[in-house]
């Protein structure tokens, strides 16, 4: 059968100028980190600077408090991913598996914190983590990232666990597992595209988390590195050239793990949609 | 190796009562198969034996020992699932093994019980292999393999052929029925198909509604059937049933007629009956004796003939092997041998 060649070109163009679309600000970004102070306005609006120099990132890299934010925001992240899949890995499976009297109301209550908007819990969570010593620290930031990442992981992971039968772990029961034991040895293992894709998804909630990051943290020493971002900004003037630079270098890490992780999370994003 | 007794067993969800009151013996060795429809209760009381259901009142010995309250791990007892429920991580081995390594059995012991359950299966060439490269016969194998590499004390077997094609299944059901007569291991397998409980079971065990119709052995439920439900439930095709009423000390059927059919002594003048003759015991007559009925559809299986009939305007069943039949048109006689006539009371009950 022979393909008519419009569509196909059609096709292609819709895809292309998609890209075009969800990209260009990530170029725009990385064009302005290259692009020399004097360039930057004397040029007007080109899409490629005339003479490209790596000052910024070397000027970020050696002069600026950036290496602690990108360290802060590594831990943070890290900490805050690990402790929500753990949780969301034992809650989703509960609420999968289990059935007991509160189940409703708890899927009810989880439902309800995903509704608030995070600034009207600025003030009353500051008051609770101040007198706890909390404020201007990872872990205190680790645990608010925690409890608001939690709920949402939960539903994630419970809806992977229901795509898993339940006569495996019946069948590693018969064999002689005791529940843990099934979860563990069976079911966990078959759930490592949802925990992948949880990881990553809670990593990038926290790793570009901005706004608890800037009202519980005040100083550079626990600033993450949305915050600091903001030091490139001025009274007077803003550091394009830097900050950019400093955004490129954050997007790194983000990257490489969804590059180390991203065909669990097709398949696992996918997995958990329908049941098969 | 082991009997299980079930005594007054219930099961119920919240208000839904699904089992009322089972009692069965199984002896030590037996092959028992649970047939009824979907929803009758058998995979529950299976599912109750395995202890992955609770018990809601009564009492399940295995060996002797109550185990009501035995998480199925104790149980010491082996399920195939109809899903088979392979590990899909783990290789074909390691699914047969997994029960083993969980008893912390020692290496070469497992590996010569894996041997040997492979070689009773023919599952050498495929050891190294996941479930998921295995097709659907050589995974049931699998799961049959997972099954006998211990020595439980009972095997279960949930509905087990029901993902296979017809031709595996016929093959399955064989070694199946091979591998009960070298193991001699206590068997329970569920079933809807009643040719699978017909050729396996020593006994069958008929369920409706959540209670035993009958236990048997498979002849005894073809040759007398308790009730309606069994004499419909066992057989294919299906038992006839025709409403009469017994008056003036003969069977009448509705249009009048009567028929002679062997009748118990106790039998109330006046009463309804429900008169039921297997379509492969009617015999079709040509000599102008028997009943008038019209035929509606011919079906040939190859091996025989079943031809749809309307009696009294009630569709009726004859199975012949008589190629003859084939050239049928129009109307046939037909007539019910006494012998092979079973008579039922008002409440379905066999009285004859």
């Amino acid at each position: 059968m022979k393909q008519s060649l419009l569509p196909i070109i059609a096709h292609r163009m819709a895809i292309l100028c998609y890209i075009v679309f969800a990209l260009f600000p990530l170029f725009w970004l990385l064009k302005v980190s290259v692009t020399p102070n004097d360039l930057l306005y004397s040029e007007g609006v080109r899409m490629w600077p005339s003479r490209t120099t790596f000052d910024h990132y070397a000027f970020v890299l050696r002069h600026s408090a950036f290496p602690t934010f990108f360290k802060n925001s590594l831990i943070v992240s890290a900490s805050t991913a690990v402790v929500v899949t753990v949780c969301a890995s034992l809650s989703g499976y509960a609420l999968s598996r289990f059935s007991f009297r509160a189940k409703y109301w708890i899927v009810a209550l989880m439902l309800l914190t995903q509704m608030f908007p995070l600034v009207m819990l600025v003030a009353p969570i500051f008051k609770i983590l101040s007198p706890l010593g909390l404020t201007n620290s990872l872990t205190g930031l680790i645990i608010v990232y925690s409890a608001f990442n939690v709920p949402f992981a939960t539903f994630l992971m419970q809806s992977f666990f229901d795509g898993i039968p339940k006569d495996l772990e019946e069948a590693a029961m018969i064999d002689g597992a005791t529940k843990f034991t099934a979860f563990r040895q069976i079911i966990l293992p078959l759930t490592l595209p949802g925990i992948a894709a949880t990881l990553g998804f809670v990593f990038t909630a926290a790793w570009s988390e901005l706004l608890f990051a800037l009202m519980l943290i005040n100083g550079n020493a626990a600033a993450t590195f949305p915050v600091g971002l903001l030091t490139f900004v001025s009274k007077f003037s803003v550091d394009f050239g830097q900050m950019m630079a400093a955004g490129v270098l954050a997007l790194i890490p983000a990257g490489l793990f969804f590059l180390l992780i991203q065909r669990y999370l097709v398949q696992g994003l996918t997995a958990g949609a329908v049941k098969g | 190796m082991a009997s299980i007794e079930i005594e007054k067993l219930e099961k119920s969800y919240g208000h839904v009562s699904v089992l009322h009151g089972i009692d069965l013996d199984i002896r030590d060795g037996e092959f028992i198969v649970l047939v009824g429809p979907s929803g009758c209760g058998k995979s529950t009381l299976l599912r109750m034996i395995a202890g992955l259901e609770g018990v809601s009142k009564g009492e399940i010995r295995i060996a002797g020992n109550r185990v009501n309250d035995l998480h199925p791990k104790d149980r010491d007892i082996a399920m195939v699932f109809q899903s088979y429920a392979l590990y899909p991580h783990m290789s074909v081995a390691a699914n047969m093994s997994y029960s083993l390594r969980l008893r912390k059995m020692a290496k070469e012991k497992i590996g010569v019980a894996v041997a040997s359950a492979a070689s009773k299966l023919g599952l050498e060439p495929l050891l190294e292999r996941r479930p998921k490269a295995l097709s659907g016969g050589q995974r049931q194998r699998v799961a049959m393999g997972r099954a006998i590499v211990r020595q439980p004390k009972a095997f279960l077997f949930d509905e087990p052929l029901s993902n296979l094609d017809a031709r595996l299944r016929e093959q399955m059901r064989a070694e199946i029925k091979k591998m009960h007569g070298d193991l001699k291991a206590t068997s329970i397998y569920v079933t809807h198909d009643q040719i699978e409980a017909m050729t396996l079971a020593d006994r069958i065990v008929a369920m409706h509604g959540g209670v035993v119709q009958q236990v048997g052995s498979p002849l005894e439920l073809y040759d007398r059937p308790a009730n309606l439900f069994v004499a419909g439930f066992i057989g294919s095709p299906g038992m006839n049933f025709l409403e009469a009423t017994y008056a003036g000390g003969s069977v009448k059927l509705k249009d009048g007629s009567g028929i002679e059919a062997r009748l118990p002594t106790s039998i109330q003048e006046g009463s309804g009956l429900t008169l039921g003759i297997r379509p492969e015991h009617v015999v079709i007559t040509s000599d102008g004796s028997g009943r008038r009925a019209a035929v509606e559809l011919i079906e040939p299986t190859g091996f025989g003939i079943i031809l749809h009939l309307s009696l009294h305007g009630i569709p009726f069943k004859v199975f012949t092997l008589d190629r003859q039949a084939l050239a049928v048109r129009g109307e046939i006689m037909v007539s019910f041998p006494p012998e092979y006539i079973h008579l039922f009371n008002d409440e379905g009950t066999r009285i004859g």
